[in-house]
């Protein structure tokens, strides 16, 4: 059984039809990528995942249990987490306090441990606990949002863009820490643009057009497809 | 010099009164940015009810033993503070969380025509006249025991103090240290981010009018036992202060909204002593224009309210 399964979501904005029955799925340990250009409905595949959208139709299963229709709080506290689009920090709050607020859902004592393990992940957060969130640079907002997510101890991170305006070298720290959090155990759903470094950690990946999926294969097979090439990795 | 004295000791006193008034206002503005019109009016359907509970039901009277009175007093306001939670409570659950996902104007237009049912409910209740109680508490003046003449603080407006001043530290209190004021704040910041995060956000949502309620409520028992009176359009003059002082502490700011009340509750006792008194509504007025115009976030800036 998939851990996360998501079968013919349809998602609407009123008229705005952004899903159109998108399928896939997620196994346990993995990191599958889900990849297109902007505007395709990959944070609307997101935001129906983490129950912000109410799907028109289809299902989500969280372990065969069914997760869409629930309210965001219910679907974190299942274990499903999402660092958003644009990081969406708290930006009146210090590092710490985002930490903290990563860790709302879970009802007993969080350990420092779990604290530390995000300051050890990103060393540069630890320099700023008690530094308010809006005072920091986009990279260190992006470390924040994915260590803010991680404090919930999802089963499944969900990534949506997380090397959305940074620098490169930025970028290729941002995917090698995304790799070690997944080798400690952590399952994760990356959205990316940037399909080539995606497509570089992944296991498999699916390829989202216009709200459907037109492609699914292991990250192998589509960084070495032509099509995917020509469209997504800037290759001709 | 004691005459000012006075007239600040006053404007203190009323701007106490605002500040809980303010305090409603700002705190939901903070979380989902509406202006909640009806919170005025649910102020004096407060006073409404302290009155019934003192007149009516408990029947206190300047000749009730002190301990007892006590006793009463703290329950009128434990039962007020109850109602007007639960009206506040109500009132979103049926003008504003229908339209929580609607344009901004839908709200708006919802809490004008919520503060007109809430005054015609007021009307139909009390009447239009002004309805009264007799003063209860002791007329004595607290500084001539001390030995201090020339200006007097009463036992009202030592009332009106130890009333207002424990809700507004235990107010600063919840939103700062507990886990619900953290999902309170967060939700003020980013409701969708908080609701990823695993708040309840429509529960904090509601948790808010509950309490911006239970303070309006704490508002009109201290605002009857102060003024002695209370007429169904009260909430039009104590709204628009109250409103104008959340603007000019900067709207959503807690400690904005008291500091914009003390400062309006002054500028109210000044213009009704040393001006007129039918002119004090127009100054206040001016000042909220004044403010929209050349400082729009007010004296603190709008902490709660401002996203990233
Ligand atoms: N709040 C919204 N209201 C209306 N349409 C939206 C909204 N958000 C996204 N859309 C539309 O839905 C489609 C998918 O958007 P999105 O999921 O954000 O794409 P992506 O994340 O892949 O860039 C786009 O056509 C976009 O214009
Ligand atoms: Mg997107």
């Amino acid at each position: 059984m998939a851990l996360l399964e998501i079968r013919d979501i349809h998602t609407y904005y009123g008229a705005i039809h952004a899903l159109r029955g998108v399928t896939m799925s997620v196994e346990e340990g993995e990191i599958v990528t889900l990849i297109g250009s902007n505007g395709a409905g990959k944070s609307t595949t997101l935001r129906t995942i983490s129950g912000l959208l109410r799907p028109r139709q289809g299902e989500i299963h969280l372990r065969g249990k069914r997760i869409d229709g629930l309210r965001p709080h219910e679907i974190v506290e299942l274990g499903v987490c999402q660092s958003p689009e644009g990081r969406r920090v708290f930006a009146r709050m210090t590092v710490h306090e985002n930490l903290e607020m990563g860790a709302f859902s879970r009802r007993e004592k969080v350990p420092t441990a779990d604290y530390d393990r995000v300051y050890d992940l990103f060393p540069r957060l630890r320099e700023r606990t008690a530094q308010r969130a809006g005072t920091l640079s986009g990279g260190e907002q992006q470390m924040l949002a994915i260590g803010r997510a991680l404090m919930s101890a999802p089963k499944v991170l969900l990534l949506d863009e997380p090397s959305m305006g940074l620098a490169p070298i930025l970028v290729e720290q941002i995917f090698t820490i995304i790799k070690t959090i997944n080798e400690s155990g952590t399952t994760v759903l990356l959205v990316e643009q940037n399909a080539l470094m995606a497509l570089g950690i992944a296991n498999r990946g699916y390829i989202l057009q216009s709200g459907e999926i037109v492609l699914t294969d292991t990250a192998a097979v589509l960084a070495g497809n032509e099509a995917v090439q020509r469209a997504y990795l800037g290759g001709d | 010099m004691e005459q000012i004295l006075q007239t600040i000791i006053i404007g203190l006193s009323n701007g106490l009164i605002f500040a809980l008034v303010a305090l409603g206002y700002t705190l939901v503005y903070g979380i989902i940015e509406l202006i909640n019109f009806a919170h005025g009016d649910l102020f004096m359907l407060g006073s409404f009810i302290a009155f019934v509970l003192i007149s009516s039901v408990f029947v206190i009277t300047a000749d009730t033993p002190l301990t007892l009175m006590v006793a009463q007093i703290a329950l009128i306001i434990a039962i007020t503070m109850i109602a007007t939670a639960a009206i506040n409570l109500s009132i979103e659950r049926v003008a504003y969380k229908p339209l929580r996902n609607a344009p901004k104007l839908a709200p708006l237009i919802s809490a004008i025509g919520m503060s007109f049912v809430l005054q015609n409910i007021a009307l139909l209740i009390f009447g239009p006249a002004n309805k009264s109680v007799n003063a209860i508490l002791p007329s004595v003046n607290i500084l001539s025991a001390v030995g201090i003449t020339g200006v007097t603080i009463s036992a009202e407006q030592v009332f009106v103090a130890i009333v207002t001043i424990p809700l507004l530290i235990a107010l600063t209190w919840f939103v700062n240290k507990t886990r619900q004021g953290r999902a309170m704040r967060a939700t003020a910041q980013d409701p969708d981010t908080a609701g990823l995060m695993g708040v309840n956000v429509d529960r904090t949502i509601a948790i808010t009018f509950l309490i911006g309620g239970a303070l309006a409520g704490a508002a009109g028992v201290v605002q009857i036992l102060y003024n002695n009176t209370s007429v169904w359009n009260l909430g039009f003059r104590f709204g628009l202060n109250a409103f104008t002082s959340a603007v000019l502490g900067g709207i959503g700011n807690l400690q904005g909204a008291v500091l914009g009340a003390l400062v309006l509750g002054l500028i109210n006792a000044f213009s009704d002593r040393y001006l007129a008194a039918n002119w004090t509504n127009a100054i206040v007025f001016a000042v909220l224009i004044g403010i929209l115009v050349f400082k729009p976030t007010g004296l603190l800036g709008q902490q709660l309210a401002d996203r990233a």
